[in-house]
């Protein structure tokens, strides 16, 4: 059994039964992270080449380690230092990888879609490792993994989002995941940041944070993008921290065992207080080790279709 | 199947004179039943505990990237450190060895033990490596072209062994 595809490019195109194998896939293979030679040789003689086109260090390492644990040989390629400073167009650059045998394209781009159109344009299996606005899959599986893991199952858990969802592709990604699973998703935010009809997504819409947190058994905190500030959504960091901040005394309204996640990089002080992010309920550091063995799963149920 | 079992468990005392730094490790899906049933017997025969653990090779496959069905990866779990450990390995079907061969390399992996044997419930032939088995419940002879299939009673199954013509 394997996944049936080419590419991994969004939530949305897998099936329950595809997130399931991934899961559990990636379950057989945290053992290999827990060994004193990390290694196994199932992706031997295979390329992976991540191509990422935003800054990002947890990620894209993160997916190096996981094509090294397979024995992969890994290329990253900046934008900085390569011939998209010339002109060269992502297609092209992609096809010139390609031409070198390249196996697997990780990308990661400012524009939604971006991976989409890669994909129909080369041979090579791609992993959208985050497109725009649109879509952060692996960054969702990841999360159900660190769920499953923690509380046993998904479906009927209540998940509480918060933060800037309409510029969020983990939230996207996340609640398409979390509902195809059969998971309750709580949306929190400013109205300001979160889209119209979010709810046609199946989710419940609060605005005030201590109504959403009450009964839920894990909350996922977006990080705060700063940048977004001069645009108008909120008035300031600090009336968003006084309002939208998960402190203890908020944690406490959530169920006695609720978790916290994070997908990072945190803002401390702003969207999470010091205490809750070091505290027994975060689970952030589970996930950063997770992602690894989550993207291992993929890139070998992806290596078995190409 | 069951006093070929037997066989095997006194054979595995007697070569080993007992159960010191022996552990067992059978090799998914089959081999893990078929330890576990060696552990008890082993169990019966000692009234001693041997540490058992389960090997997926999956990632050891030398025919992984030209398979076209991709084989689903297990948990591999051995729960104590395999280094100085005499470790017998038990499998189902020998057949052309690349399964032990892969097993091998997993194994050594995870460690370096002082000694691996070979446990197998059939031996049907055709090795394309040269691997041998140190205990054999059954020589079966077959056609390359035949398959050879174990039924268990832990999978629901009636116990038996059977050839399936090509």
């Amino acid at each position: 059994m394997g996944l049936n595809r080419k590419d991994l490019l969004t939530i949305a195109a897998l099936s329950a039964d595809e997130i399931h194998l991934i899961l559990t896939t990636a379950e057989s293979l945290k053992e290999v992270g827990g060994r004193d030679i990390k290694k196994v040789p199932a992706l031997r003689g295979k390329t992976v080449v991540n191509l990422f086109f935003e800054p990002s260090t947890r990620t894209r390492t993160s997916f190096e380690l996981a094509a090294k644990r397979l024995s992969a040989d890994v290329i990253n390629f900046s934008p900085s230092t390569s011939s998209i400073v010339k002109g060269e167009t992502l297609i092209d650059t992609a096809r010139n990888i390609e031409s070198m045998q390249a196996d697997i394209i990780v990308l990661r781009h400012s524009s939604p879609g971006a991976a989409d159109n890669l994909a129909g344009a080369v041979r090579s299996s791609v992993i959208n490792a985050g497109d725009g606005w649109h879509e952060h899959p692996t960054q969702a599986l990841l999360d159900l993994f660190t769920l499953k893991e923690k509380k046993g199952y998904i479906e009927g858990l209540t998940v509480v989002i918060v933060g800037d969802i309409a510029h969020s592709r983990v939230a996207r990604s996340n609640i398409l995941a979390l509902t195809k699973l059969g998971a309750h998703v709580r949306v929190v935010a400013p109205p300001t940041m979160l889209p119209l009809l979010i709810e046609k997504l199946g989710v419940t819409v609060y605005y005030r944070f201590e109504e959403a947190l009450i009964g839920a058994d894990a909350i996922i905190m977006l990080r705060l993008q700063r940048e977004r500030l001069g645009q108008a959504l909120l008035p300031s960091i600090r009336e968003y921290a006084n309002l939208y901040c998960l402190t203890p005394e908020r944690l406490q309204l959530a169920k006695p065992e609720a978790i916290v996640m994070h997908p990072g990089p945190m803002n401390r002080g702003v969207e999470i207080s010091p205490s809750v992010a070091d505290s027994a309920a975060a689970v952030i550091l589970d996930q950063v080790s997770n992602g690894v063995s989550v993207r291992m799963a993929l890139m070998y149920l992806l290596s078995g279709s190409a | 199947m069951n006093r070929a079992l037997t066989r095997i468990s006194h054979e595995i005392l007697e070569r080993n004179k007992g159960l010191s730094a022996l552990a067992l490790v059978g090799i998914r899906s089959g081999g893990e039943f078929l330890a576990r049933r060696i552990a008890a017997l082993i169990n019966q025969i000692e009234h001693a505990e041997v540490p058992i653990g389960e090997l997926d090779i999956t990632l050891y496959r030398d025919d992984l990237s030209l398979r076209k069905d991709q084989p689903e990866i297990r948990k591999t779990t051995i729960p104590f450190n395999i280094t100085n450990m005499k470790i017998v390995l038990v499998d189902d079907v020998l057949f052309t060895g690349r399964t032990i061969r892969a097993a091998l390399d997993g194994l050594m992996d995870l460690g370096r033990p002082s000694e691996v044997q070979l446990a197998v419930l059939v031996d049907r032939g055709h090795r394309q490596l040269p691997i041998r088995a140190n205990y054999v419940g059954k020589s079966l002879p077959t056609a390359k072209e035949e398959s050879v299939q174990v039924f268990f009673k832990e999978l629901g199954q009636v116990d038996r062994v059977s050839i399936i013509p090509a």
